[in-house]
């Protein structure tokens, strides 16, 4: 039988092992071209977000610094919104905006998710026929309307926006979480933690919430994406908190103002552009995701 | 706190079947499944007894009832000769550390995301023994050697997804062997293991019987298994024990004609039959459906018209051989 | 008309993955006389259910075959195109595939899923079709009333006869089981293996049975092809191969199953795993687990098929080199 020495060497070969397992999974990851792609312009919108407001001045309530509409100056790249506002600050500040809501939407969204799904599966009964009659509730109920009625009631700040959008868009993940739980739930190794005497959070938390994760990690991706499109759908629509400046709301002021058939395009090319290229760099970082968790067997 | 470790008395399993919702609610429809139907065994300590049968005969579900991972709808089971006490924590507790289970499928009964290390250690942590991190390291090492499992270090860190069948189901031995339990339920445990890896697995539970006394329930569809490793056996059939004796009855004793045919058909490799081949005709019956009398008698070769009226006793025709039949025979 | 029906000469399938070429089946030869069954018999991963894929060309995508024939009928099926292939699959050849049960439509009576190869491969209408579909149901001995139930209405053992009578649909002249009777109870195991039997005989079909399970062979098989880790290590009458074997594998595999005639002692094991395909060992593949093992020739000469004492027992291994009397 090997010593004490021997398992602690065991022990700094496994995280040895982690650590390489980590390096192969990172190579996997960017081998894929379109993961880099994602990657890339996620990191750029992230750098935007961050170092943006260090380097560039723009205050939302600085009005009529141009004309209303106006076109680009020399000193102002993207012109001037209907309140004579600068875009390009508004731009790079929505940034900011928009990667909040995608983060903390989908960190209240994962957490109602995984909670609800993960008990609802596991206890079944009664609590799991009460909790899905809601979900059901809830996903038939169209979001828009719903977050509009919301809105109106609880106020339209930027945090309860968030809280609105987390509290209306759990009941995919939430179906996804207890399907996943059914079917890990009737694993043999759950069988035999209970057959040891495990207790039911013992089990939830150490069995059925990792072998869970993967499956909601792939999920999230798809949440945020959602997150922030939805808010600028709202933005759009005129829902949204004014004293933050996000892409949605120059979108709004485009439509407001005809943008496109008065061929003021610096309203809502900037703006659309920035909201497309950072909902799909999720969609493409999916990819990468994709790479390491379904090997391809193949060569071409 | 006689002889046997587990005493069955009557033990009845029922499952109420799911219907649709008008059924169930509104004209009160009740479907229910008797997997088990009043079946009475003993296991002494140290012993290996073999519950053989085919599917749809309760012997997966008498296994799960024992270890309480199933609800009782009847009778009683008793563990070293006391009732099984669902309600007191602690005696839970020490009847979880007692009696372990053993499952068929290798790629099912390991968490892909646990080390070999977590496995095998889990049992420790869930019954609360205080150990180290090295105490637990020596244990674990201990037990994956005593599973075949060597050198033991190599696999202590390795993930299920390393290592092949025959090794995972060593993982669940050596999971069960670390509680040094008194008593086992496997579960088909070698069913779906290659052929040339068996015999290893199989050794095991001999080794555990002869070196720490520990008594086994090996559930299983083959009876050559079931002849080859245990003391007794048990044959069931739709949830009740057709017949029940020490395991060399397997090879022409058997009295009951179910035994007997299932024993018939039991192909020795390379050998030319020595009993006549009883082939029986239709498959079993629904268990939602038993048979009136003895349930055998649809498919009983020799049934007669008792056999579809009146229910059979379950009698010792011999010492310790016990047959569920009106007309036990031996095979000419 | 030769004897042969089926003869696979050198057959190489090998699958591309990243991480390299599996050499699944790597040079095996055998051949199958009309009207005869012959056992692959090994463990997993031993390349007997690719052997089958290649010879009904039911290879997934990433498998391909390197080289070596395969001879049906008289004709080179080897590289045979689609147009051929059609007429060849379920008309010549059909197959039985592991885990049957599941693979019945369950959204399709069993009568359409049996009629669906008959009006593919036969000139006739949709009623005489059906008439086909209510023998095949009496030859596979399932009531000719239950043809238009659906699949999950029939039991394990019925849904398994339904498979074979979807195979003998055409009247195929070589059927090849990948596993037929290996998720069914004993009883049910037994009634279709007799089952198999019976039609064999009465349409002097040839069929391949693919099993892990030395007992069913002894059963049902007139030859049997003990294969390991790609390459066939021994092959002969049934008969002849399990009571006089002559391969240390084959002895090991044959004392692995207990004898419930004999004397009650502990079943053999074979140490080790089968070798990686990946890169397969230069020697002899089953060395490195051989308990009769001669150092130094073993390891790096690989043994070839012989055929030992002329009887048709061939058997590939250094220690049966040539027979002295």
């Amino acid at each position: 039988m090997e010593t004490i020495k021997g398992t602690s060497e065991l022990r700094k070969r496994e995280k040895e092992l982690k650590r390489k397992k980590l390096k192969n999974n990172i190579k996997l990851f960017f081998s894929n071209k379109r993961a880099v792609f994602g990657v890339s312009i996620l990191a750029f919108f992230i750098l935007m977000a961050v170092i943006g407001p260090l380097v560039y001045d723009y205050d939302h309530f600085k009005y009529f610094l141009g004309p209303r509409v106006g076109k680009p100056t020399e000193e102002y790249r993207l012109g001037f919104d209907e309140l004579g506002r600068d875009v390009f600050g508004a731009v790079i500040y929505g940034t900011r905006a928009s990667l909040a809501i995608g983060i903390f939407v989908t960190l209240i969204i994962v957490f109602i998710g995984a909670t609800l799904g993960i008990s609802a599966g596991y206890f079944g009964g009664l609590y799991d026929i009460v909790i899905m009659r809601i979900t059901e509730a809830f996903s038939i109920i169209p979001t828009i309307p719903l977050i509009l009625a919301l809105s109106a009631v609880i106020g339209q700040s930027f945090q309860n926006i968030i809280i609105i959008l987390g509290l209306t868009g759990w009941p995919s993940t939430v179906k996804l979480v207890r399907a996943q739980t059914l079917s890990i739930k009737q694993r043999n190794y759950v069988e035999r933690a209970r057959a040891v005497g495990a207790s039911n959070v013992y089990i939830m938390a150490k069995h059925i919430l990792p072998n869970v994760f993967p499956l909601i990690f792939s999920n999230i991706i798809l949440l945020v994406q959602n997150a922030i499109i939805t808010e600028s759908t709202l933005a759009f629509l005129g829902v949204g908190d004014p004293t933050i400046p996000t892409w949605g709301q120059l979108l709004r002021s485009a439509r407001e103002q005809g943008a496109i058939s008065a061929g003021s395009w610096w309203l809502f090319i900037p703006a659309g552009v920035c909201l497309v290229l950072l909902a799909s760099s999720f969609v493409f970082i999916g990819y990468g995701f994709d790479e390491i968790n379904n090997p391809r067997l193949r060569r071409r | 706190m006689g002889s046997n470790i587990v005493e069955i008395n009557d033990l009845e399993v029922s499952f109420k079947i799911k219907q649709g919702f008008i059924d169930e609610y509104i004209r009160r429809k009740k479907k229910i499944v008797r997997a088990v139907d009043k079946i009475s065994l003993n296991i002494k300590k140290g012993e290996i007894v073999s519950l053989v049968g085919e599917s749809g005969s309760g012997k997966t579900t008498t296994g799960r009832a024992i270890l309480q991972l199933t609800s009782l709808t009847g009778g009683e089971i008793l563990f070293d000769g006391q009732p099984i006490e669902l309600s007191n924590k602690q005696y839970m507790k020490r009847f979880r550390e007692r009696a372990q289970m053993i499952f068929q499928d290798p790629y099912q009964s390991l968490n892909p995301r646990f080390t070999v290390f977590d496995i095998v250690t889990e049992p420790l942590i869930l019954t609360r023994k205080k150990a180290s991190l090295v105490e637990k390291e020596m244990l674990a090492l201990e037990a994956l050697e005593f599973a075949g499992l060597k050198p033991a270090i190599e696999y202590l860190y390795r993930y299920p997804h390393e290592l092949s069948g025959g090794q995972r189901q060593r993982v669940s031995i050596a999971t069960c062997f670390i509680m040094e339990p008194d008593f086992i339920v496997a579960d088909e445990p070698v069913s779906m293991l290659d052929a040339s890896v068996r015999a290893d697995i199989l050794k095991l539970f001999v080794k555990m019987k002869n070196e720490k006394n520990t008594s086994f329930l090996f559930i299983t569809h083959d009876l050559s298994l079931a002849w080859l490793i245990s003391d007794r056996v048990a044959i069931m059939y739709l949830g009740k024990i057709m017949e029940c004796g020490p395991s060399d009855i397997i090879s022409g004793g058997c009295l009951h004609p179910y035994s007997q045919a299932l024993t018939s058909v039991i192909a020795c490799v390379g050998e030319e039959r020595r009993m006549k081949r009883i082939v029986l005709k239709k498959e079993t019956p629904s268990p939602l459906k038993i048979p009136s009398g003895c349930r055998f008698h649809t498919r009983c070769p020799v049934a007669k018209p008792e056999c579809s009226k009146l229910e059979p006793e379950y009698r010792e025709i011999s010492p310790g051989h016990f047959v569920y039949c009106h007309y036990p025979q031996k095979l000419q | 008309m030769s004897e042969k029906l089926l003869e696979v000469k050198d057959l190489r399938t090998y699958f591309t993955t990243i991480k390299g070429e599996i050499k699944a089946v790597d040079g095996v030869s055998f051949y199958v006389n009309r009207g005869e069954s012959l056992g692959l018999v090994g463990e997993s991963g031993c390349g007997k259910t690719t052997t089958a894929l290649s010879i009904t060309k039911l290879l997934p995508e990433e498998g391909y075959i390197n080289s070596g024939q395969i001879i049906f009928d008289g004709k080179d099926i080897t590289h045979m195109d689609e147009r051929g292939l059609n007429h060849l699959r379920w008309k010549e050849v059909s197959m039985i595939f592991q885990g049957a049960m599941n693979a019945l439509n369950p959204v399709q009576r069993v009568c359409d899923q049996i009629v669906e190869p008959i009006l593919l491969h036969e000139k006739v209408t949709k009623k005489e079709a059906m008439e086909r579909v209510k023998e095949l149901f009496d030859l596979v001995e399932i009531d000719a009333n239950l043809m238009y139930s659906y699949p999950h209405e029939f039991s394990g053992g019925m849904r398994q006869r339904a498979i074979i009578a979807m195979a003998l649909a055409c009247n195929p002249k070589l059927i090849i089981g990948d596993e037929p009777t290996t998720a069914l109870d004993v009883m049910v195991q037994a009634q279709i293996l007799d089952l198999i039997n019976d039609l064999r005989r009465k349409f002097h079909m040839s069929m391949i049975m693919i099993t892990h399970d030395l007992s069913i062979i002894t059963e049902t098989c007139d030859r049997i092809a003990i294969m390991y880790a790609g390459k066939i290590v021994e092959m002969g009458s049934t008969e002849e191969v399990l009571l006089n074997y002559l391969h240390p594998y084959t002895e090991k595999l044959v004392n692995a199953f207990p004898n419930i005639y004999k004397e009650r002692k502990m079943v053999d094991s074979i140490p080790g795993v089968p070798p990686d395909l990946y890169d397969p060992p230069i020697g002899c593949r089953f060395a490195p687990r051989c308990h009769k093992r001669i150092d130094n020739i073993c390891d790096n000469q690989e043994p070839y098929l012989i055929d030992y004492k002329g009887n048709n027992h061939y058997v590939a291994c250094h220690l049966r080199r040539s027979y002295n009397g």
